[in-house]
C-alpha cells in the first residue's frame, strides 16, 4: 500500500466508515476523516484551530476505536466545530490525538447530516495479511 | 438463507422456529411482497435478539423492518426481569424516544392554499432544523435536571404549551423513573442549545392534509376529517440521547461479559434488568425520553407561534405524541399470568387497544393513535391500536416506511435540487438547508409506506384511520 486512505461503505439505514493505514494509528486517523466526510466535504474545512483529545484506556482496540469516534462527535457537537486533520498515538489501548479544524460555518461547509454515534455494528480493528491495518464500524445518522 | 426457513403462521405473519441459541421464535410481519424483498440480515438480527436472556414469547420485526445494528429497526422484544431478562441500550438505539407528534390546526386545505408559501417560510424561520442549528433556550444545571425529570410537563410550566398537549402525549408527557444523576455531564453538555430543535437526517416538520378516511368512527373520535390540515413533528432526544446510549453501550459490553451473556453481535450489549447497570441505564434512558418529550413540546409551541403569524384563527391542539425508540415496563398476560415485562421497541410504535387505562379519556373508545410517518413525497397514516395486537406483538405496530436504499446509493441516484423541483410540481414545498440531505432522504429511498400500513392492518397489529399527504416539509 502506498498511502493511507478512507472509505464509506453502504449500509441500508446508515453508513459504514473505514480507515486503512500502515499502522493502527493511521487507520484511526483515516477513519476520523471518513467520519467527518459523512458530515461535510473535507475540502471545505480548514485547519485553523488545534485541540487535544485523550481517550481510554479501553478494554480492547475495537472499543477504543468506537470511543475515539464518539469523542470526536462529542467535541464537534459541543465546540460547534468540524475537523479535517488528525494525528493519533495509541499505546496500550489508550489514545492521545491532536485534531485540527474550524468552527462550523453553515454556508461554507453545507453540513449534510449529523452523525448520532459510532456503533458497535460491523466493528473491526485488525491487521490484515499484508501487514496493513483496517478500522471500521457503522455510524448512526 | 434464513428467509427460506420462514413459515407463514397467520395472515401477514411469518415464523422462524427456534434453532441454535434462540430461546423463542422470530416472527416477521409482512405480506408476501414485503417478505420477498426482506433482506436476510433483518431476519438474522431478529434471530440474534431471540438468543438474549429472559426474552418472552418471540422476537418480532414489524412490516417496515430494515437492517439496523444489533436489533433490526422495526424490532420488538419483551424481557421478563424475573427470568433473568435484560435491557439493551442497543435495543433502544441512539435516538432515545425519537417519535412523532401530530397537531390538529382547525384549518382546511382551502383555507391555507393562498398562504402556503408564506407558512412554509414562517415555519422554516421558526423551527431550528439541520446540523448545528441550535435553539434559543439554554438551561442551567438545575433546570436541566428538572427538565430531565419532568419532560414535556416542564416545558408547559415554562409557557411552551397547554395541559391538553400533555393529556395527549404518551406518559402524559412525563416519563416516571428518570434520574438525572445517571446522565453523564457530557450528555448534559450536548443538550446545551438543543431544546426545541429538529436535528437532521430523517427528522422533519411536515404540514399535511387528510386525504382519505378509512374508519369514520375512530376519525370522529380523533377529530379528523377529509381536508383537515395537520402538522407532524418527527424528532427525538438529540445529542443528549445519543450520548446516554453511547455511554451505556460500552458499559453494557463489559456488564454482559460479567453476567456471562454471550452476544452474537456486540451492538446487542445488554445487562440484566435486575442489575446496577440495567437500573442505571433505565433511569438515564427515561431522562432521554423526557428530553425528547420536552423537545417536541417546545417545537409544538414554536409551530403554534409561526401559524399565528399568518392564521390568527388557527388553533393548534395535540392529536397525539408517540415515541418509537424506547424500553418501557408494561403489564401483559403471558400463559394466563399478569407479568411486568420490559418491552423494547426500536423503530416500532406502541399501539394500545381500546379501553387501555393509559389512553387519554377521549380516545378510550377508539384505541391509541399510531402515527406512521412517510417520506417528504409520500403519504403518512394515522392508525389505531387493536385488541388483537395485545397478543400479537405486545401492542406494537410499525413506525414509518422503512429505508430500502442506503444513503450512499441515494446520493448517487438523485440530486436534492431535482427532488425539490419534482415535488414542487406536485405542490409540495420542501424547505431545507442541505441539498445532499434532501437526496439522502429521497422518497424513492424508502419502502412503500402504503404497503407497510396495509400489511400492518392485515396482520391486525393496528387498523387504518386516515391517510395524510404532505404539503410542506421542513427538513431536518
Amino acid at each position: 500500500m502506498t498511502e493511507a486512505y478512507w472509505q464509506h461503505y453502504s449500509h441500508p439505514a446508515d453508513m459504514g466508515i473505514r480507515g486503512l493505514g500502515k499502522t493502527k494509528a493511521q487507520a484511526f486517523e483515516q477513519s476520523a476523516l471518513a467520519l467527518t466526510a459523512v458530515i461535510a466535504d473535507l475540502d471545505t474545512i480548514e485547519a485553523q484551530e488545534k485541540i487535544h483529545i485523550s481517550c481510554g484506556p479501553e478494554p480492547d482496540a475495537e472499543l477504543l476505536f468506537v470511543k475515539w469516534l464518539n469523542t470526536l462527535l462529542y467535541e464537534m457537537a459541543t465546540r460547534d466545530m468540524v475537523f479535517c486533520r488528525f494525528e493519533v498515538n495509541i499505546e496500550n489501548n489508550h489514545l492521545e490525538a491532536d485534531v485540527w479544524g474550524q468552527k462550523l460555518d453553515f454556508d461554507k461547509h453545507q453540513p449534510c447530516v449529523e452523525v448520532k454515534a459510532a456503533t458497535l455494528g460491523d466493528l473491526k480493528v485488525e491487521q490484515q495479511s499484508d501487514g496493513n491495518w483496517v478500522a471500521q464500524c457503522i455510524v448512526d445518522v | 438463507m434464513l428467509k427460506e426457513k420462514l413459515k407463514q403462521s397467520a395472515k401477514c405473519q411469518w415464523r422462524l422456529e427456534p434453532f441454535g441459541d434462540m430461546k423463542v421464535p422470530a416472527i416477521i410481519f409482512g405480506d408476501r411482497s414485503i417478505i420477498a424483498d426482506i433482506d436476510d440480515n433483518i431476519i438474522q438480527q431478529a434471530v440474534n435478539v431471540a438468543t438474549l436472556p429472559g426474552i418472552v414469547t418471540a422476537s418480532y420485526a414489524m412490516p417496515d423492518a430494515h437492517w439496523g445494528y444489533g436489533f433490526p429497526i422495526g424490532g420488538v422484544a419483551a424481557f421478563d426481569p424475573e427470568k433473568g431478562g435484560v435491557v439493551s441500550a442497543g435495543g433502544v438505539g441512539f435516538d432515545i424516544s425519537c417519535g412523532v407528534r401530530t397537531l390538529k390546526t382547525g384549518l382546511t386545505t382551502d383555507s391555507i392554499a393562498v398562504n402556503k408559501r408564506e407558512l412554509a417560510e414562517a415555519l422554516f424561520a421558526a423551527i431550528p432544523a439541520g446540523l448545528g442549528k441550535g435553539g434559543k433556550i439554554t438551561l442551567d444545571q438545575s433546570q436541566t435536571d428538572r427538565m430531565l425529570t419532568e419532560g414535556a410537563a416542564w416545558a408547559v410550566q415554562k409557557g411552551y404549551g397547554t395541559s391538553q398537549d400533555l393529556e395527549h402525549t404518551e406518559e402524559k408527557g412525563r416519563m416516571a423513573g428518570a434520574d438525572p444523576k445517571y446522565v453523564s455531564q457530557q450528555a448534559k453538555n450536548r443538550q446545551k442549545d438543543q431544546m426545541g430543535t429538529l436535528g437532521s437526517g430523517n427528522h422533519y416538520l411536515e404540514v399535511q392534509k387528510v386525504t382519505e378516511v378509512f374508519d369514520k368512527k375512530a376519525a370522529d373520535i380523533f377529530g379528523l376529517s377529509e381536508g383537515d390540515i395537520l402538522v407532524s413533528i418527527h424528532c427525538g432526544s438529540r445529542g443528549l440521547g445519543h450520548q446516554i446510549a453511547t455511554d451505556f453501550l460500552s458499559k453494557m459490553v463489559t456488564a454482559a461479559k460479567k453476567h456471562g451473556i454471550a452476544l452474537p453481535d456486540k451492538q446487542l450489549a445488554c445487562a440484566p434488568i435486575k442489575s446496577d447497570i440495567g437500573q442505571q441505564y433505565l433511569a438515564a434512558m427515561n431522562c432521554g425520553i423526557n428530553f425528547a418529550l420536552a423537545n417536541r413540546q417546545v417545537l409544538t409551541e414554536l409551530t403554534r407561534r409561526a401559524f399565528a403569524q399568518i392564521f390568527s384563527k388557527a388553533e393548534l391542539t395535540t392529536l397525539y405524541d408517540v415515541s418509537h425508540n424506547t424500553c418501557k415496563a408494561e403489564k401483559f398476560q403471558v400463559n394466563g399470568k399478569t407479568r411486568t415485562l420490559y418491552i423494547h421497541r426500536k423503530g416500532a410504535t406502541r399501539a394500545l387497544a381500546r379501553n387501555n387505562p393509559f389512553l387519554p379519556e377521549d380516545f378510550k373508545s377508539a384505541g391509541q393513535p399510531v402515527i406512521v410517518g412517510g417520506t417528504m413525497g409520500t403519504a403518512s397514516y394515522i392508525l389505531a391500536g387493536t385488541e388483537e395486537g395485545i397478543q400479537l406483538a405486545f401492542s406494537s405496530a410499525c413506525h414509518g416506511a422503512g429505508r430500502a436504499m442506503s444513503r450512499k446509493k441515494a446520493t448517487r441516484t438523485w440530486h436534492g435540487k431535482q427532488i425539490i423541483r419534482e415535488l414542487a410540481g406536485r405542490e409540495i414545498i420542501i424547505m431545507s438547508r442541505s441539498s445532499k440531505g434532501v437526496a439522502e432522504e429521497a422518497p424513492g429511498a424508502y419502502k412503500d409506506v402504503t404497503a407497510v400500513v396495509n400489511a400492518t392492518e392485515k396482520a391486525a397489529l393496528a387498523r387504518k384511520v386516515v391517510k395524510l399527504e404532505p404539503l410542506i416539509c421542513v427538513k431536518g
